[in-house]
């Protein structure tokens, strides 16, 4: 059943309590399945937590991805975000060395990208980007690599578009 | 009424509040072994005559007796270990009836929940390690928790497609005062498992099943587990189909009945196996297309046919092969569903091609490939069981172990019922029998128990003789003592040029003496005269534990066999050698 692999979004909410993560992280650690990333936070309701998964694989691999959260006894809804029209948007923190010939570059490059520069240091910004992965991966090779501190990224989260609404 | 409102205001402890959960749900047996993290359990066990305690001699046996409760039953089994070292020792037992999916609540006592955490005197991260291999588990951490919890873990275990549920309990939480209030009814949220079949799905299936030319049903351990065997019984009288079943559903159709081909898969018929190859359109139910059954998937593609399946559980549908028509639901409640259609809509069915087909299914069925040679010299496994057939009227309860045994086992004793083969299929257990074969005892306490097993296989809980001593079991125990690990003797001939590295059982115990040690009737057996009169004798013994060591042609292969990763239809046949 192998055909192209690709990636997914996947949206789930489930009762929120301690365990549940390591629930879906063994999972997918125990079938083999890949995780890009995946991100978890109580939703306004706080009995239940809202997890965002980016996967990637066949549809057949999808299929049953689905299928085995959906399995899990403390998982309520599960969304293939795929399926529909939606939003992706993750959150990096970016610091830049910026000694004063590389200053007005940053600050350049960061207006491009619509980042926003959060802390300012003797030899370094830190900027703040949003945007899909793949914004972000772009931010990222238009920097010199040398001018990289450090990154650390959410990884992605997702939403359906208009009234595709996932909720209990 | 005043005297219920007293008893459900008093406050009674963790502990007693859990026994009157089981009381709730009418458990007769919890099988168990006692430890530091569930001493308050224990005590309320002491006051308490409503249920039995069958106190194993291996936390591991008590998983399996407690799993083989429920398959001889269909009932929930009950398990109860202690923390750290109790809780490791049960992982097997529960991997064991995970794999089989069957429903059990397993009680893990847990240190106190101010211990938790700083690698407290036999601590160990239950949950985490058992999550892997439950349905669900659970770690209460509120004595106000308990009933709630005991009555999903119940729900859980025993719905939709059923597994073992796990309750961790701090020791604390089973000290602490609250008062009991068992909930009637469950709700989750989470948890909606589907029950009827779409009949839609169904009646496609149905015209599917009647205009096919090269028809066949497989049938799985789902339809043991769903009692749904009259209902299959039924469909395949009303459509005369030809049918299989994988290990794991032996007994859900009867195995005397002329429309069964036997078993399929690794160890399974040429007839069985061929036709699974061949039909046009194939009838799923209950089962898994797993690699031990269907081989590999390139082959079993490499034919078209029309694959229709029934399952309760939607991930077990398309998880190997593509589905063209998946009915998910209650395997029993579909095929009621699909019998009424057919009393309602009497399809017309393609007769001629059936007959046709049928020629077919003979002309593999003459191959006879459940032969095997005769000798008089050595005791032939196959023939042991058939005599054991024989001895028993094909009505006794069999558990088995895993190995050359198990498949001669399967192969050999003809069931006609569900929940009457008991054996490891999933996980491949060795030393299940002799703690499977009591649970079965316990459950049904003047039936025929007969533990097939083989002397590497019956070492593994060879400890379990004392429990069946001390709660008088009249097991008999058939070992085929081929002094090989027989069934990596086999791989070992086919697969590495006969280098039969460690495989070979040496320094065996004398199993008389050993049974005699224990108190139970040794009986040592040579010589293939003497197999049925040995048996006669043994199950004449109604009320003693007899363990019969059977020495066996130490050379026997299981034919047919599809060797590891290849296709059904390429199968060695015992004659090809
Ligand atoms: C706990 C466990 N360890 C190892 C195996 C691998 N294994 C499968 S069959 C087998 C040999 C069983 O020997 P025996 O019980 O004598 O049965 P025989 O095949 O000789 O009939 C082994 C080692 C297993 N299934 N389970
Ligand atoms: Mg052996």
């Amino acid at each position: 059943m192998a055909t192209q692999s690709a990636r997914h979004i996947i949206s789930l909410l489930m009762e929120n309590e301690s365990g549940a993560l390591s629930r879906v992280a063994g999972l997918f650690s125990a079938r083999g399945y890949n995780i890009e990333s995946l991100t978890v936070a109580a939703t306004e309701d706080q009995t239940l937590s809202r997890m965002t998964i980016v996967t990637t694989g066949s549809e057949a691999v999808i299929e049953q991805i689905i299928k085995q959260l959906n399995k899990l006894v403390d998982v309520v809804k599960v969304l293939d975000l795929n399926d529909g029209k939606f939003i992706e948007r993750e959150l990096m923190l970016v610091k830049v060395k910026a000694t004063s010939a590389f200053r007005e570059e940053m600050k350049r490059m960061c207006d491009i990208f619509r980042g926003r520069i959060i802390d300012v240091a003797d030899g370094s910004f830190t900027i703040e980007l949003t945007g899909s992965g793949n914004k972000l991966d772009a931010f990222i090779e238009s920097l010199d690599k040398a001018a990289i501190l450090e990154t650390v990224r959410t990884g992605a989260s997702g939403i359906g578009r208009g009234d595709r609404i996932l909720k209990v | 009424m005043g005297k219920s409102m007293e008893k459900s205001s008093k406050k009674i402890t963790g502990a007693e509040i859990l026994i009157r959960c089981l009381h709730e749900e009418q458990v007769e047996f919890v099988f168990g072994y006692p430890g530091g993290a569930v001493l308050h359990i224990y005590d309320a066990i002491f006051h308490q005559d409503k249920f039995k305690h069958i106190l194993v001699r291996h936390e591991q046996a008590a998983l399996h007796a407690a799993d083989a409760y429920s398959r001889s039953t269909g009932k929930v089994g009950v398990a109860l270990v202690t923390s750290g070292p109790g809780a490791t020792n049960a992982v097997t037992g529960i991997a064991t009836a995970y794999m089989d999916s069957i429903p059990m609540v397993i009680i893990s006592g847990q240190v106190p929940t101010y211990a938790i955490g700083e690698d407290a005197f036999q601590e160990c991260d239950t949950v985490g390690i058992t999550r892997p291999c439950v349905k669900h588990n659970f770690l209460v951490k509120d004595v106000k928790d308990i009933a709630a919890t005991m009555k999903k873990a119940f729900y859980v275990a025993s719905s939709g497609r059923p597994g073992p549920v796990l309750v961790d309990i701090p020791k604390d939480i089973t000290a602490d005062l609250c008062q009991f209030d068992y909930p009637e009814t469950v709700q989750m949220r989470s948890y909606n498992p589907v029950t009827k079949g779409h009949l839609g799905q169904i009646k496609k299936a149905l015209k599917l099943l009647s205009e096919a030319k090269r028809p066949m049903v497989y049938s799985g351990g789902g339809v043991v587990l769903g009692d749904a065997a009259e209902h299959l019984i039924k469909l395949i009288q009303a459509l005369g189909l030809p049918i299989t079943s994988t290990l794991m559903g032996l007994g859900g159709f009867p195995a005397s009945d002329k429309k069964f081909l036997g078993m399929l898969g690794m160890h399974g018929t040429y007839e069985a196996n061929m036709a699974m190859q061949e039909c046009d359109v194939l009838l799923a139910v209950g089962a898994r297309f797993d690699d031990r059954v269907i081989g590999n998937t390139v082959d079993f593609l490499s034919k078209p046919r029309t694959i229709i399946h029934i399952d309760i559980d939607p991930a077990s549908i398309s998880k190997r092969v593509k589905i063209d028509v998946p009915i998910v639901g209650d395997v029993k409640s579909v095929l009621a569903d699909m019998n009424e259609l057919i009393a309602t809509e009497k399809p017309q069915q393609n007769t001629v091609a059936l007959n046709a087909w049928f020629e077919q299914i003979k002309t593999w069925r003459a191959k006879e490939c459940m032969n095997f040679a005769q000798s008089d010299e050595f005791i032939k496994p196959q023939y042991v069981i058939q005599k054991l057939h024989e001895v028993t009227k094909g009505e006794a309860f069999v558990t088995s172990d895993v190995g050359q045994h198990q498949m001669w086992a399967a192969q050999y004793y003809k069931f006609d019922q569900p929940r009457r083969w008991i054996n490891s299929g999933g996980l491949g257990t060795m030393g299940v029998g002799l703690p499977y074969a009591m649970g079965v005892q316990f459950a049904h306490p003047n039936a025929q128990v007969a533990c097939v097993t083989g002397e590497g296989s019956i070492q593994m809980n060879i400890q379990e003789l004392s429990t069946c001593a001390q709660y008088h079991l009249p097991i008999k125990v058939i070992m085929l003592n081929n002094r090989y690990l027989g069934m990596v003797r086999q791989w070992q001939e086919f697969f590495y040029e006969n280098r039969y590295s460690e495989s070979y059982m040496d320094s065996l115990p004398n199993f008389v003496k050993l049974a005699e040690a224990y108190g139970h009737v040794g009986m040592q057996i040579t010589k293939p005269g003497d197999v049925e009169a040995a048996l006669k004798e043994a199950f004449a013994m109604k009320s003693r534990f007899v363990f019969m060591d059977f020495i066996t042609d130490q050379k026997e292969n299981v034919f047919p066999m599809i060797q590891n990763g290849k296709g059904l239809s390429d199968m060695i046949l015992a004659e090809d050698l």
